[in-house]
């Protein structure tokens, strides 16, 4: 009996401790990359090929701009990737607002329209619109055809991340504050717009992530103009400068910290959502204020 | 309330011009290309179907090998990402947000130099191979690099957080009250999992394999990079028929296939699966 309940007990803390196990494996399997990535940006390469460790320097990371080519794609993906995720955020949280706040004849087939090409696979996606472009004839490939792209690919993900933010949105507040006499821009823009910023910011770092990551569509759609993975796809033939690890650690220690920004912010803006009615007075308050400059 | 009426329009206006003018008439366009005739310069829009007929000869080998690869890809990710998500939503405790973030950690670097990292890690003297040699896992010609499960070891690699976040999310809203109910119903541990955990967490699965799937099926980085001239896939034919041969009705064509195929197998899934899942909470509503 007690035998018995031992070897249960064993099997019960190995399979507790199995998934835990497998667990740590995985999330190992998923940071090597990283830190290869990491050591090798220190890495002094023999020849042009940085895949086999030589030795420990310095140097590219004193140097980590010095590659014009790679600055100028750096440069090019970082507007490209601002513009995209201006424009995509915008339209995406305006059909986000549609979606969530309306009921309106044609929502399924908007639906359909957003999922759909989040459903493409992305070569799919950038052979159509090379082809789109190709009969048209304009615009010519380049800056312009790959913003249309990225802001095309953007706004599904935009919108579903916004939507998901809107659903859990507590009306209440809103009607407190047209009760409180605001007028409904003056109830968006000050209770609803604060409210579900982190929702719109979260949609605008994955636009942005998506966009400054995407090689597939953009290699379809760039006639000459060179982006930071196009940049690194063209170095891959001819041996990649250790310089792209320096510049790829940069970007990651960036958007650790952009994470870790957009997290302080949506802690910020749940504890304000969850504000009970006997301390209403923090959220109604500037509702209030503005509604008393109304005539 | 005319005014009201119309709010929900001018909404949607600017999104859904941009989503039909550059994603509904690019296909548009590409559907007619693939029935063209002729060769570049001088094409003719002739109903050729024998694009199709020949692409699908032509290329059968690819097609089938994306499919087989994605397939593989998908069904390792869902085996090492279940856990993962419910060590995560169940027994990390104040681990949580650091393992969310070595789940997402990836993503912050470029998606090609991550899988440039892949080409040193499973290049012929690296200690990870010398390892997986010990253990008996390289074949013959003593390569990983360059084979079948490398590529597939990428795609599994690059899609796994698509994988983990889902199921996570469905697991970490799961009513806890519904195992232990279970438990109070004399359900041992595996049975609670197998009839209530794993059913609840369904819709976190069928988003997963979805958005591990239909990416990494058209996927021509890692067979780029980790494959071989014989580990091609369809994404690299589309983009080299595209970019390289300009031949652009085979390439459509085959790229309206490729679409098709993938259209049908999410559609049957998610019929068998429901239909919540892929849209979550929206579907719902």
């Amino acid at each position: 009996m007690s035998a018995a309940s031992t070897s249960a007990r064993f099997w019960l803390w190995l399979r507790e401790h199995a998934v835990n196990i497998v667990a740590a494996l995985v999330v190992i399997y998923m940071l090597i990359p990283i830190a290869v990535i990491f050591v090798f940006s220190f890495n002094d390469p023999a020849g042009r090929y940085n895949f086999t460790w030589v030795g420990f320097t310095l140097e590219h990371w004193g140097n980590a701009f010095s590659i014009p080519e790679l600055n100028d794609a750096l440069w090019t993906s970082i507007k490209l990737a601002l513009l995209a995720t201006l424009i995509s955020t915008v339209i995406g949280t305006m059909m986000a607002l549609a979606l969530v706040r309306h009921q309106f004849f044609g929502r399924r087939l908007t639906n359909v329209l957003i999922v759909i090409p989040m459903a493409t696979p992305e070569v799919v996606i950038g052979a159509s619109l090379l082809s789109f472009f190709l009969i048209l004839g304009s615009p010519s490939l380049g800056f312009e055809t790959l913003l249309i792209a990225h802001v095309m690919f953007c706004i599904s993900f935009v919108v579903v991340v916004v939507r998901s933010r809107l659903i859990g949105f507590d009306r209440n507040l809103e009607e407190a504050a047209k009760d409180l006499g605001a007028s409904s821009l003056q109830t968006f823009r000050l209770v609803t717009l604060p409210l579900i910023m982190p929702g719109i910011f979260g949609g605008a770092m994955l636009a942005f992530a998506l966009s400054i990551d995407d090689f597939v569509i953009s290699n379809f759609n760039s006639g000459t103009t060179v982006t930071f993975p196009l940049y690194i796809f063209g170095a891959a033939q001819r041996g990649i400068p250790v310089e792209v690890n320096v510049v790829a650690m940069i970007l990651f220690f960036f958007t650790v910290a952009a994470m870790g920004f957009t997290t302080w912010q949506q802690r910020r803006a749940e504890k304000l959502a969850e504000v009970r009615p006997e301390q209403e007075t923090t959220v109604a308050g500037p509702a209030g204020s503005s509604a008393a400059t109304q005539p | 309330m005319l005014k009201r009426r119309t709010i929900p329009y001018a909404l949607l206006l600017p999104g859904a011009v941009w989503l039909i003018v550059f994603f509904v008439f690019p296909l548009f366009y590409m559907g007619r290309l693939s029935l063209e005739t002729g060769s570049i310069g001088s094409y003719e829009f002739t109903w050729n179907w024998g694009n199709y007929s020949d692409a699908l000869d032509l290329y059968q080998t690819q097609f089938v090998r994306s499919f087989l690869y994605s397939g593989l890809a998908t069904a390792i990710a869902l085996l090492l990402a279940y856990p993962l998500a419910y060590a995560i939503a169940f027994k990390a405790g104040r681990w949580r947000n650091l393992l969310l973030f070595a789940v997402v950690a990836p993503f912050f670097t470029t998606y090609l130099i991550r899988t440039l990292a892949w080409v040193t890690i499973l290049s012929d003297d690296s200690p990870v191979v010398d390892v997986m040699k010990f253990f008996g896992f390289v074949g013959e010609n003593g390569h990983v690099l360059a084979t079948g499960p490398a590529v597939i070891a990428g795609l599994v690699y690059n899609f796994l957080p698509f994988m983990v976040l889902p199921i996570y999310a469905s697991l970490e809203r799961l009513d806890v009250r519904l195992i232990e109910a279970a438990k109070d119903l004399y359900s041992n541990a595996t049975t609670a999992f197998f009839r209530v955990t794993l059913p609840l967490s369904a819709p976190g699965v069928v988003a997963g394999t979805l958005l591990t799937f239909i990416p990494a099926t058209g996927d021509y980085i890692n067979a780029q990079f980790l494959g071989s001239a014989g580990n091609q896939m369809i994404g690299n034919v589309i983009q080299s028929l595209y970019l390289k041969q300009s031949d652009y009705p085979a390439a459509a064509a085959l790229s309206f296939v490729l679409m098709a195929i993938i259209l049908v197998i999410v559609l049957v899934y998610i019929r068998f699966a429901g239909s919540e899942s892929l849209m979550g909470e929206e579907a719902a509503r």
